[in-house]
């Protein structure tokens, strides 16, 4: 291999890691990136119906 | 609330980078890009390949997860969806059918790829291929049987039928993660395959790295094999006439263009699962980036030096022994053969292959599924089993039309290299110039973790369009005659296959028109008004 080839490869090689590292530190750094994404207004509880009917129903009383 | 009709999300945001990154990372990065850059100057290779990737690469991917997270929030999971909210009307949805259509199609022979990598797996996991030991021509005829390449047909009356139980696998495999859903099926799956996927590459790489030379051939040592690789080589005349030569910029635009998976709809459906406020800026750099390591690092250190030490220059000097499929099925299996411990490094390269062709697969799935929850207002079940019927004739063509892989190139063709230019350039054009430089701004910078440099929009409205559509021109110049010739003048005395395979696809265009149709009805029905 020659000089300029090796130089290419550690730059190819050198620059794409870096990047990538980069990339994955920040989003690791990131308090909730391998948390779940949902919000707690986004869980369904499963009483989202009866609770909605509950309040019409009061509301024609 | 979910902004998915169906209620799909994705469950954290680690799984969504893997899942983007594990639909990139294919066969293309570790078989196509060595045989690209060998062919394309070597270490010269890099500085269009680098400038790629930021003038088209960056930009595509930032403007497809953009627009999928902005279409997502407005209720829609496909690319017609996405489009026809975008173009305010209707028949701005037609615009996006390609987008649902080509996953579908590439899907179709990307699974009998796939198969075989798994099949050649399992082939050096019980010491058949490994048996072959340094007889070069029985690999290339195990290739050949394998799929079926000598006439029609073949693959279903010569004792085949072990290759198509993979296939039949591989198909099982695929269908039952798309119907788990996106985050039990195809987020889980990629958070388990992405990282064993790179850990295996990692083995074989140190494997690569630690080999000797064969005392018969002492000249042919891993640091020549890597000067291979990477020495700036000129073609003809300087080192500026072979940066000057077109073709060489073609090869590495075309490379950063189809390993990103960019300009498929692919990524427009996965990111219109995030919410509002979600990253996508430093997300999409993250799995672009780690498609470029898996490429750069991983592709560019594996197959051509190990090929080397084994193979020799001469051999590699032949194009036809570095293309994609003869590297990968052909040339690469010589060299396990000759390798110690060949056997079990074989069987971990080709379940490499084989998660990456999973990961790849499964994305191409989701965009259509997505368009028939849509467009017919069926559940995921339903839409499963349509989408099942649809690739499984298209396989079956592919695989019963199986002479000199006619069926296969040419969907190949206007799939995966034709009909993306278009798609791409169209959904680049929608971001730049009908989203608009300020709002399509606001959409990339939205949520985003990293600075987005202004000039962004500059690139995505001028520079990248202009790049897809000259490299565009100059590829349809040079491939476009050939295809023609073969369309209007089929061998005589043979089944003319490449318009049985044009048929086939625009038998599957018309389809999915009447599923945009019918998603058009609902979509205005139901007052989604477009943003």
């Amino acid at each position: 291999m020659t000089t300029a080839g090796l130089f290419v490869m550690i730059f190819a090689i050198g620059g794409m890691t870096g990047l990538l590292g980069w990339c994955v530190y920040k989003v690791m750094s990131t308090p909730d990136s391998t948390q779940h994404l949902h919000s707690p207004l986004d869980i369904d509880a499963g009483d989202k119906s009866d609770s909605h009917h509950g309040s019409r129903h009061d509301g024609a009383k | 609330m979910s902004n998915s009709p169906s209620g799909e999300r994705w469950s954290t945001r680690v799984g969504v980078i893997l899942a983007v990154t594990g639909s990139a990372v294919g066969l293309g990065n570790f078989l196509r890009f060595p045989g690209q850059a060998a062919q394309n100057g070597g270490g010269l290779f890099m500085i269009p390949y680098l400038v790629a990737f930021l003038i088209v690469g960056i930009p595509l991917a930032w403007s497809e997860w953009a627009l999928g997270r902005h279409g997502g929030n407005r209720g829609y999971n496909s690319a017609p969806g996405i489009f026809g909210g975008v173009l305010r009307r209707p028949k701005g949805a037609y615009v996006g059918m390609l987008g649902t259509v080509m996953p579908v199609l590439i899907y179709t022979y990307y699974v009998v790829v796939e198969a075989l990598c798994l099949y050649y797996a399992w082939h050096y996991l019980t010491g058949t291929l490994a048996g072959f030991g340094d007889d070069v021509s029985a690999v290339g005829d195990f290739f050949v049987a394998s799929m079926g390449m000598t006439e029609h047909g073949a693959i279903f009356t010569s004792g085949q039928g072990q290759f198509l139980g993979f296939v039949g696998i591989c198909f099982f495999i695929n269908f039952f993660l798309i119907y788990r859903g996106l985050s039990r099926g195809i987020e889980k799956f990629c958070a388990i395959a992405m990282p064993l996927l790179v850990v295996c590459a990692l083995i074989v790489l140190v494997r690569v790295l630690t080999l000797q030379p064969l005392p018969e051939t002492p000249d042919q040592t891993l640091w020549a094999g890597l000067g291979f690789m990477w020495n700036p080589a000129q073609q003809d005349g300087s080192i500026w006439d072979t940066l000057a030569n077109p073709d060489v910029w073609l090869a590495a635009t075309g490379q950063i263009f189809f390993s990103l998976s960019v300009g498929f709809g692919l990524i427009l459906t996965y990111a219109s699962y995030l919410r509002k406020d979600d990253d996508v800026a430093l997300s999409s750099l993250t799995s672009v980036s780690g498609n470029g390591f898996c490429e750069v690092v991983l592709g560019g250190m594996i197959a051509l030096p190990a090929a080397y030490i084994f193979l020799g220059p001469m051999f590699l000097s032949d194009p036809q022994n570095i293309g994609t499929f003869s590297l990968g099925f052909v040339t690469l299996p010589n060299v396990f053969n000759q390798m110690p411990a060949g056997s079990f490094f074989g069987f971990l390269f080709f379940f490499l292959l084989f998660l990456a062709a999973v990961t790849s697969s499964l994305s191409m799935l989701q965009p259509s599924i997505a368009l028939l929850e849509e467009g017919l207002g069926i559940t995921r079940k339903p839409s499963v089993a349509i989408l099942g019927f649809i690739t499984f004739a298209g396989t079956f063509f592919i695989v019963y039309f199986s002479a000199g892989l006619q069926a296969l190139d040419t969907v190949d063709f206007w799939m995966a290299n034709f009909f993306i230019f278009i798609f791409a350039t169209v959904q680049t054009l929608i971001f730049g110039w009908v989203l608009g430089p300020k709002k399509g701004y606001e959409e990339l910078a939205a949520g985003a973790e990293i600075c987005v440099p202004r000039g962004i929009m500059f690139v995505i409205r001028y520079i990248s369009p202009l790049f897809l559509l000259t490299v565009f021109a100059l590829w349809c110049r040079r491939s476009l005659p050939g295809r023609w010739e073969a369309i209007m003048n089929p061998p005589a005395g043979e089944p003319p296959v490449v318009l049985m395979a044009l048929g086939f696809i625009v038998v599957v265009l018309l389809f999915f028109s009447f599923v945009i149709a019918g998603a058009n009805q609902r979509w205005y029905q139901t007052d989604k008004e477009p943003s």
